[in-house]
Order: C-alpha cells, then structure tokens, then sequence
C-alpha cells in the first residue's frame, strides 16, 4: 500500500475490505514517521497506546461486518494546539512543555468517533503565532517538498505530514491564515470552516473571535469528509452555531455552470509573485471553462486587514495568555520568592520572543489612552471589512485569489522581520475577520518545484460551494495525491 | 511613539520581565509596527459601529431579536458533571492535595 497516495476514502476502503486491518495500517504509518519524520521535524509528540487501541476497536468492527463509521481506520495527526485526554499537549510552547490535558477537544473526540486514528501531535508556532512555524519553541518544520524552505504556519506541522505522507490527512487551526497559507506552502488542501460551524472546545485560545478549526487533506473531498464528522453545534462551545449541517461530499462534483466567481483587484496588485499570478489565473480560465461567470470585483478595504488583524489579534491575545503564570498548570520558575516574581519569571522563561511581541503589542493596544486609537479603531475598520464581504457576495457566489503572495520562502528568510512575516497572511486575514470559509488548492508550481495554491472563499456557512468550486480547479490542475519529496 | 517608559509599564501590565536586550528589541519592533498600523487612520470611522465577533451576524434569522439569536447557547442552570478534583488537579506545579500552592503572596 502506498502511504504517499494514500486518501481517506482509499484507506477507510481497505479496512472495510480487508485488504489490511487498521492494527498494521497504524504500524506501517509509524514505521514511516520513524524513519522520516526526523528530517521534517512535524511531529511533537506520538501516541502509539491510544491509536493502538482505537485500530483494535475499528478492527473488531471490520470484523463483525458492521457497518463502519465514514472515517474508520483513517489515520490523522492533529495540531498541538488541540487537547487531547491523557497525551502531552503543548502549543507549541515551552510554558506548556510537560502539559497532559485533562480532556479532548471537540473535533478531535468527533474524529475519533467516526473512526479516525490520532497518530500524534504536530508542531506548530508557538500558541499559533507565526506564518513560518519558525516560532515553535522546540524546533522548526521543514517543507517536505524543499527542506530548506519553510512549511508555512501556523499549522506547518500539520500540513507538512499530509505532504510527506506521514499521515492521511490533519487538523489545524486558523487564526489569520494558519490552515490555508501552509497548506499552499505544502501543495496540499486546506480548508478554515465559518465561524461557528467547527466546535472550538478544547481549542487552545489564541484571539477567540478569529480563532478556527479545520482539516488538511491531500484532496478537496478528504476535507470534505473531515469536515462532515466534525461540523455541527456543541453545547461546550456558545461559539458553535445552531445551523444544520449539509451533505458536504454530495456538493462535490456537482457542475459550476453559473456561478458567479468575483475577483478582487486588490488581491492580484502589487507585491504578487508573477508566478503565482499566472497559477491562479490559470486556475480561473478553468473555472470559466466550467461553466462560470467571471466577475471583477472590488474589497476596497483589502490594505487594512493586516493593521486591523494585528491590533485585534494581539488584544485578544494579550487577555487569553494571561492564564499562563505558573499557578494551575504548565511550567512554573522556581526561583521567584513572591507570587508576582514568579508570574513575571515563569512567563520570561516560558514565552517565546514572538509570543512576548504580541503579548506587549495587546497589551498596549488595550491599555488606558490607547484603546480607542487602537484596538476601538482596528474594530471600527472590522466591520468595513465585513461590508466589504456583504456587498461583494450580494453580487458573486464565491471569491477566487491566491492564497499567498509567493510561494514558500526559505528557512531564515524572514525569521528576525516581524512584519515581513505578518505579510506572508496578506490573502487570507480578512477570512478570519468577516468570519467567511476559505479553502486552499493546489493550483499549480513555481519553475523552482513550488506548490502554489489558490483561495476560494465563500459566503458564511457556504462550505458546500467553496468545496465544489476548489472541486473543479483541483481536478484540472492538481496532481492528486501528490507527495513526498 | 513608544518611549523605554512605556515598555516598562507594558511589561509590567503583562506580567512580564524582559531582559535589557529584549526591552531594547521591543522598543524597535513595537515602534515599527505600530508605524505600520499608523495607516488605519485615514479611514474616517466616526460613523461606523465597531465589530467585536461575528457569531449573530451570519446564519441567523433577520427577524430574530437580539435575545433570541443566542437563545440556543443558554440552558437551564443546574448542575452537571464537571471535571473531577484530582484531573483538575494533576498537572499543578505545586499542590497540596485539595489547593493550589504558591509562594508568599503580600509582599514587604
């Protein structure tokens, strides 16, 4: 069986038909993280007890010829910004070095639920903050396509797996773009839900109005089917909205004719590698091709979403790290003799410098004289950013523009820029603003070998469209399955 | 602009200490990116509401009024089930089995 190809249908069909039982699917995936992942760094942590016991059950199923749930036998790998019952759950950060969460996170027990395998644990910038996964406070990731490059972050790690085939498919979160700008850096798809439509219980909180769930597959429909077992309301979280939930797999493959595809000037302006261009724009002949009429639009307010989301972001921040001083969990300084030492010493000696930055920047955006210049005005211009989105999608049924500006840079690159790297999310912050769905496909690669990817974004709760849509760019331009380096 | 003054104060609101070099690191990349998020003053805002979450914006009826629109989050206050004391417990730094210990809180 080919690890590299393998997809969640293919490996759930396996189990189903005995071609392999999920006992020696999980084996074979470990042997593979052993002898790979070394180079690639994207695990944090493995838990080979729990996914042993979760194959034995899904094979006891198979066994019984009972019908098995849709992700039986799937093996996945899960961002460490999600919690998980018993395993060392991290962040990403050292403050959180030796943390076994006390429950699971929503999504996950979802998956696991379905059937799917947790593998381990992937690394990510610490607490979520970064665009490189060069802020991890225990060691990069590397691009399984190019190891001198970065994977993309937020969620590197997670990315990084489904393209070296160290797991079927994973789970992310997205802040700013931490699901769909690693997931272009690695050739792979990712999809950040609406607000609302993925529990965030058990979710690490880095800014908690922009803060989402959601999976990284090798193809559109592998999102889809992730997506399908986690969506839909949890009373754990009075974020997750009361809406119904669809039939996600059944939009895919549905034909486009008709649909109004807007493209937004201020997404193809200055700054826009010429490569990436030409990729997107061919990806949006073949959209024409299939039936869609191409819109000009325009999201006037597209210059200042990374000064809106950088101010808001870091606010919210600043407030949801508050809860790391040393006292209930996570690492504590021995060398403090009050209390206030020790909140200042555990949390200089825990935090990261970028972490810190935003912790400051937050906190000064927040603080008494400031806060309406800052964080009151960054809210203000939220909500033209959202009028942007609500006359645009009175016009279009989705928004079609590349997921980032260049492909993925190397190592170091932009490492001691802080807003050069902030840039890196210029296409997809206004996402996790107006709260929209938005999905990343590969589209297409660079002369050097680079995947780039293509956006699709939807009206909220619309998840359905933006699947069918990046459907028809995936199935014209994308090698499925493509991986390893 | 951000003085030396302000990232003391900051840090200390934040609970953090900051060593010489990292204060003189802030400094620069506060002050740069605070340059950068200059920019959102040329819009004119004076009419426009700020936008705090977007949960009640989207998928819910246009009828609905405000309180019915997070209706479905509330339910009866009662107890339930929560996480056991000694879970609670297990991954404290320094515990003496029913508290949380930490080191002299009033200070001189």
């Amino acid at each position: 069986m080919n690890l590299n190809t393998l997809t969640v249908n293919a490996a759930r069909t396996a189990v189903l038909e005995k071609q392999i039982t999920a006992t020696s699917l999980v084996d074979d995936f470990y042997k593979k993280i052993e002898a790979e992942d070394r180079a690639i760094g994207a695990y944090l942590t493995l838990c080979k007890e729990r996914a042993q016991r979760q194959a034995e059950r899904v094979d006891k199923l198979a066994d019984k010829g009972d019908a098995l749930p849709p992700l039986a036998g799937v093996p996945v790998a899960i961002k460490d910004v999600l919690t998980t019952k018993g395993v060392r759950t991290t962040a990403g950060s050292k403050i959180l070095d030796n943390f076994i969460a006390p429950y699971d996170a929503t999504a996950v027990a979802r998956l696991e639920a379905a059937g799917a395998i947790v593998l381990g644990k992937t690394n990510c910038d610490e607490f979520a903050m970064g665009s490189s996964n060069e802020n991890s406070g225990f060691h990069p990731v590397k691009n399984p396509r190019d190891h001198s490059r970065v994977p993309g972050g937020s969620s590197g790690g997670s990315a990084a797996v489904v393209a070296a085939g160290t797991a079927v498919a994973s789970l992310g979160s997205d802040t700013g773009g931490s699901i769909r700008q690693p997931g272009a850096f690695c050739g792979v798809v990712g999809l950040k839900p609406t607000y609302g439509r993925v529990s965030r219980y058990g979710l690490i909180a880095f800014a908690s109005s922009l803060d989402h769930v959601g999976p990284f597959g090798k193809t559109v429909k592998d999102v889809a089917l992730i997506l399908q077992s986690m969506a839909g309301r949890d009373p754990m979280d009075s974020t997750s909205a009361d809406l119904p939930v669809p039939n996600y797999l059944s939009a895919v493959g549905r034909p486009l004719t008709g649909l109004r595809v807007g493209i937004p000037k201020e997404y193809f302006g200055e700054g826009l590698d010429p490569e990436v261009r030409a990729a997107v724009e061919n990806g949006i002949q073949e959209l024409a091709k299939a039936g869609c009429e191409i819109v000009d639009i325009s999201l006037p307010h597209t210059e200042y979403a990374i000064p809106t989301y950088y101010l808001i972001a870091t606010a919210e921040a600043s407030s949801n790290l508050a809860r790391y001083d040393g006292v209930r969990y996570g690492m504590r300084s021995r060398e403090a003799k009050t209390l206030s030492e020790m909140y200042r010493k555990t949390r200089d000696a825990g935090f990261g410098a970028e972490v810190k930055r935003r912790i400051m920047l937050g906190t000064y955006a927040l603080s008494a004289g400031y806060y309406d210049a800052y964080y009151l005005k960054a809210q203000k211009v939220r909500s033209l950013l959202a009028r942007d989105f609500d006359e645009a999608f009175a016009q279009v049924d989705v928004i079609v523009t590349p997921t980032t500006p260049t492909p993925a840079f190397k190592l170091g690159e932009k490492a001691d820029d802080p807003l050069a790297m902030y840039l890196a999310d210029i296409y997809t912050v206004t996402a996790n603003l107006v709260g929209v769905p938005g999905i990343t496909v590969p589209c297409g690669k660079s002369r050097e070998g680079l995947p780039i990817g293509l956006q699709v974004l939807g009206k909220h709760f619309d998840e359905s469209t933006v699947l069918r849509t990046a459907h028809v760019v995936e199935h014209a331009l994308a090698a499925p399955a493509q991986t390893g380096s | 602009m951000v003085s030396e003054q302000d990232v003391s104060y900051v840090a200390d609101l934040a609970h953090l200490e900051l060593t010489p070099e990292e204060r003189a690191r802030m400094l620069k990349d506060l002050n740069s990116i605070l340059a950068y998020v200059e920019r959102l003053n040329q819009l004119d805002t004076s009419k426009v509401e700020p936008m705090a979450q977007v949960s009640g914006r989207y998928g819910v009826s246009k009828d609905a009024r405000p309180g019915e629109v997070f209706a479905y989050a509330m339910r009866p206050d009662e107890l339930r089930p929560c996480l056991p004391h000694d879970e609670a417990m297990s991954n404290a730094p320094q515990t003496d089995g029913a508290f949380f210990k930490v080191p002299k809180v009033i200070e001189k």
